[in-house]
Formats: structure tokens, C-alpha cells, sequence
């Protein structure tokens, strides 16, 4: 059974369906990707994962239905968004928005160890630990967007759209510890607009388009695929 | 210069009073943006409770310390006000979480009339005095008096505010706020309950509420149904004035709009001719408010609203 079942997810705002019906499955230790164009959907998937929207369908998470839990359980369940636009708490230094991503967790010895992992993998964060998240760079915010995530030690972390908006140089270091993370086994979904990006990393893609799946299979396949070329990869 | 100290002595009773009831205003305003206007009401219930418990003991045991009846009736009336915190929130606000503003705000007068007419119908119309059980020692310090009841009520504040500000400063439960007010979406994908946050933020400032109206009752001597509006009135404009949603601008404002009133009413006569007295005092807050607002509408510890991320 996988970490993450869905089933004919449904997402609609008011009269448009955002979502039309998509089925997910995600096995543990997976690097997965949801591609598609701006507007497909594919944030709107990962809101309904997390209960932020009203959807219909079912999903699954470690064997557990999800339908209807508030987004507060099933972040604690150890799933971990980070959504579009970083989310970051502007207002709180870059330590207290780390010590956020580990609310849920009572661990505090092993919290502490992966506070010094993400400062490892991040030096700027270390070293600006003190600082308003707010007054941080857009790649330096990504940073500790997805420090803070790792932070939660989430069973699934939902990525969207991590190389939005960002220099190329700092799209390869989030990059890199992308990839680094799901090496070291943790279980991702990683939504992207740059189809290019998704495809180098990710073991197995979706291709979304208007709402449903158009094409799913391995990314090697996927990115050797004449249509997902001529439209995501721009070939 | 000894009514410039007197009065200065005076405001900041006054003001660490209006500071309490303002950092409840503050606190609900910067999770929820919403203006609860029935916090006033909550300071006067505080105080109606506590007269009666203590009436009550009193009634039963003449005899009895002093100060034991009073911690009672402090006692009683802290988690009276918050559990009527808590249900106004359940039961006023929550259910229209997803409402235009001006609908909780209505609802928030609402509930303000209510409290006010329960009171009215519970203790009656007239003036409750306090019973004659305060400490009453006085000092005389640089030619003003200083009562012990106003050192009392003065160290009383400061401990609070401080324990509140390492709460929220220094807590699990005071980060979760704070996330919370700056994005409730995201301190609830962090795994934050927003809704129990909420709760606990209405709960803290009610216990505020509780005994800020104490206090007030007993610096005055008295307790009245519609004592609630005034005191609202000017510690929600001590927190306008210190920068809503800010606890230091709250602590700030409400010391400031104590010894501005304090002053003012000391000095309105001299300054009038004797044309206007000291029942004025009044004029002096809200004209201070007003110019803040002129002139910083953010308040005097307000963020420019503009960094949200």
C-alpha cells in the first residue's frame, strides 16, 4: 500500500472546477512530480491534501483516511506544504520560524540535531538566525521555507513551486537539497511549473492539464514524451 | 509642581489600568483583526463578581481577614471572565470567522448591550460601593501622596505585563500566537490549532479584563453596570494609540492615556480660566487619540503594514 493514496480528487472554487477528478499514489521514499501549466490545478491538489480547500474524492495518507480532518491534524499526521510563495513568518526570526516547522513534534533531542542539519545545509540561515524572517532574500526565504519543513521530519513534504521567482543559482542550491533530502529516504511531491527541473529529479511525474492527469509514467519517459516536449519542455 | 506630580502619580494608576484592558483589545485584534467591544463589558463583570463574592464573605464573616476576602473575590471573578471569554468567542465571533468585518463588529455591540443588561438585571442600577477592606496606608513622596492600594495596583500591572510579554516573547504557546497572527493558514499547516489559539488568546485577555476591573472598582470605590463603556472606550484607544496588535504599543498607550488624562484633568482649569473643570478629563485622551491618528495612523509602536510575506 502506498504512504499516499488519492482517489478522484475534486477541488472547485464557486462554479470552477479547479480539480476534476485525479487519482495520486505516492510509495515511501518516492521524489515525485505533479507538472503542468500555470492554472492546471496542481496547486489546488496539494491544498486539498492538506484540508486547506473543500474537495471531494478520498484521500489516503499511511492508511488513514484524510477526508474532513482540519489542516492542524494532518500536519500532524507528518505531512509538510510548502506552498507558493515561501509562507515564511515575516514577523518571527529565522529560529523561531525553524522552531514552527517542529510545533507538533515532542522530541526534542532529535529536534534539536535536525535544527543543526538545517543550519548544515543552510549556513546563510545559521547565520542570520537571529533576524526577522522578513528581512531575508526571496532565495534565502525559500531556504528557510523548506528548512522549516524538513524541521517538521514530515513523512511526505509537499514542494510547490520551490524555484519560483528565484535566481538560477540559488534554484540549484534548493535543488540540490532536494534532492539530497529524498537520498537520504524522505518522501516527496514536488509540484512545478519548470517541467524541465521536475523531470531531472523525480523518479515518476504526473502531467496535469485543466484539471485531470493527462499522462503519468516514469520522467525519463515522460521527458522523452513528443507532447510533454512540445509543451513543458519547450522543444 | 506638586499637582504635576500628584497627577503624574495619578495617570499612571490610571494607565496601567487602561494597559491591561488594552492588551486585550490588542491581543484579539492581532490574531483575529477583529475590535471586540465587549471587553469593556468583561472589566465590568470582573468587577460585579468579585463585590459579590466579597459582599457575600463579608455577609457570612465579618470577621475575616481582610485580604483573604479579597484575593476571594479576585479569585472568583478571574475565571469567571474567562470562561465568558471563551463562550462570547464560541458563541459571538467564531461562527462568523468567514463574515464580512462589519458583521462580528456588530455582533461584538450586541454582546456589549447584553453583558451590560445582564448586570443591570443582576446587581441592579445603582452604584455598588467597595467595601472598606483595601489597604489604605499612604506616603508622601516628593509632596505627592502615594496610596499603598495605588502601589499595590502600579506592581500588580508591571508583574503581569511582564509575565505576559515572556509568554508571548518566550513560549511554545506564545510563538504559536504570534504565527498565528501573522498567518493563520500557515500556523495551521505548521500543525498550530488556530481555534484553540484563538480561544487561549480570548481566555488571557479576559483574566486581564478581570482584574484590571478589580482594580478600577476598587481605586474608585465603586462598581456600576455601564462602568464597562468608559473603560473600554479608553483602553481600546490606548491600544489605537500605542499601535493596535502591538502588547508593548498596548502597555505604551494605556500608561500614556492615563497620565495625558491625569494631567489634563490637574490642569484644565488653570488652563481654561476656570471655564471648563476637571470633569473633562476626557477631552484630553481622545484628543490625544485623535492626533496620533492625524499624524501616525499606525500608532506610536505600529508596523507599517506593509512586510507580509
Amino acid at each position: 500500500m502506498s504512504l499516499l493514496e488519492v482517489k478522484d480528487l475534486k477541488v472547485a472554487y464557486g462554479g470552477i472546477r479547479a480539480v476534476r477528478g485525479i487519482d495520486l499514489a505516492i510509495d515511501e521514499g518516492e521524489l515525485v512530480c505533479l507538472i503542468g501549466a500555470n492554472g492546471a490545478g496542481k496547486s489546488s491538489v496539494l491544498k486539498g491534501l492538506m484540508g486547506l480547500v473543500h474537495h471531494g474524492g478520498e484521500v489516503r495518507f499511511a492508511g488513514a483516511r484524510l477526508n474532513g480532518l482540519p489542516t492542524h491534524a494532518i500536519a500532524a499526521k507528518g505531512m509538510a506544504l510548502v506552498p507558493e510563495g515561501r509562507g515564511i513568518f515575516a514577523r518571527l526570526s529565522v529560529a523561531e520560524n525553524l522552531d514552527m516547522g517542529a510545533y507538533t513534534r515532542r522530541d526534542a533531542g532529535q529536534v534539536r540535531l535536525d535544527l543543526n542539519r538545517v543550519y548544515d545545509l543552510f549556513p546563510r540561515l545559521a547565520e542570520r538566525r537571529a533576524q526577522l524572517a522578513g528581512t531575508l532574500s526571496g532565495g534565502e526565504q525559500q531556504m528557510l521555507a523548506l528548512g522549516r519543513a524538513i524541521m517538521a521530519k514530515p513523512r511526505l513534504m509537499l514542494l510547490d513551486e520551490p524555484s519560483m521567482g528565484l535566481a538560477p543559482l540559488v534554484v540549484r542550491k534548493i535543488y540540490r537539497t532536494i534532492v539530497d533530502i529524498a537520498s537520504e529516504g524522505a518522501t516527496i511531491l514536488l509540484v512545478e511549473q519548470n517541467a524541465n527541473l521536475a523531470l531531472q529529479v523525480s523518479r515518476r511525474g504526473y502531467v496535469m492539464e485543466s484539471g485531470s492527469v493527462a499522462l503519468t509514467g516514469a520522467s525519463q519517459v515522460l521527458a522523452a514524451d513528443p507532447m510533454v516536449k512540445a509543451a513543458y519542455l519547450g522543444e | 509642581m506638586d499637582i504635576f506630580i500628584q497627577q503624574l502619580v495619578n495617570g499612571l494608576v490610571l494607565g496601567s489600568i487602561y494597559a491591561l484592558v488594552a492588551l486585550g483589545y490588542t491581543m484579539v485584534y492581532g490574531i483575529l483583526e477583529l475590535i471586540n467591544f465587549a471587553h469593556g463589558e468583561v472589566t465590568m463583570i470582573g468587577a460585579m463578581i468579585a463585590l459579590a463574592v466579597i459582599g457575600a464573605l463579608l455577609g457570612a464573616y465579618p470577621q475575616a481577614p481582610a485580604l483573604l476576602v479579597l484575593l476571594a473575590g479576585v479569585l472568583a471573578a478571574i475565571p469567571a471572565c474567562m470562561a465568558l471569554g471563551y463562550v462570547i468567542e464560541r458563541v459571538a465571533y467564531r461562527p462568523l470567522r468567514r463574515a464580512p468585518r462589519l458583521a462580528p463588529l456588530i455582533t461584538a455591540i450586541g454582546v456589549s448591550i447584553v453583558l451590560q443588561n445582564a448586570a443591570m438585571l443582576i446587581w441592579g442600577r445603582s452604584y455598588i460601593s467597595f467595601p472598606p477592606i483595601l489597604p489604605h496606608g499612604s506616603h508622601t513622596v516628593l509632596g505627592a501622596v502615594v496610596t499603598d492600594l495605588q502601589i499595590v495596583i502600579v506592581a500588580l500591572s508591571i508583574l503581569i505585563m511582564f509575565g505576559l510579554t515572556l509568554l508571548v516573547e518566550r513560549t511554545r504557546l506564545g510563538r504559536a500566537m504570534r504565527a498565528t497572527a501573522q498567518s493563520r493558514e500557515m500556523a495551521e499547516l505548521m500543525g498550530v490549532n488556530v481555534n484553540t489559539v484563538i480561544s487561549i488568546t480570548f481566555i488571557i485577555g479576559s483574566a486581564l479584563a478581570a482584574i484590571a476591573g478589580v482594580m478600577v472598582s476598587a481605586y474608585y470605590g465603586l462598581a456600576h453596570y455601564y462602568m464597562g463603556f468608559m473603560l473600554g472606550l479608553k483602553a481600546f484607544s490606548a491600544a489605537v494609540l500605542g499601535g493596535i496588535g502591538n502588547l508593548a504599543g498596548a502597555m505604551l498607550g494605556g500608561l500614556l492615556l492615563g497620565v495625558i488624562e491625569a494631567l489634563g484633568a490637574g490642569y484644565i482649569g488653570d488652563l481654561t480660566g476656570g471655564f471648563l473643570g476637571s470633569n473633562y478629563q476626557d477631552v484630553f485622551a481622545f484628543l490625544a487619540l485623535i492626533l496620533v491618528l492625524v499624524f501616525r495612523p499606525t500608532g506610536l509602536l505600529g508596523e507599517r503594514v506593509a512586510q507580509r510575506a
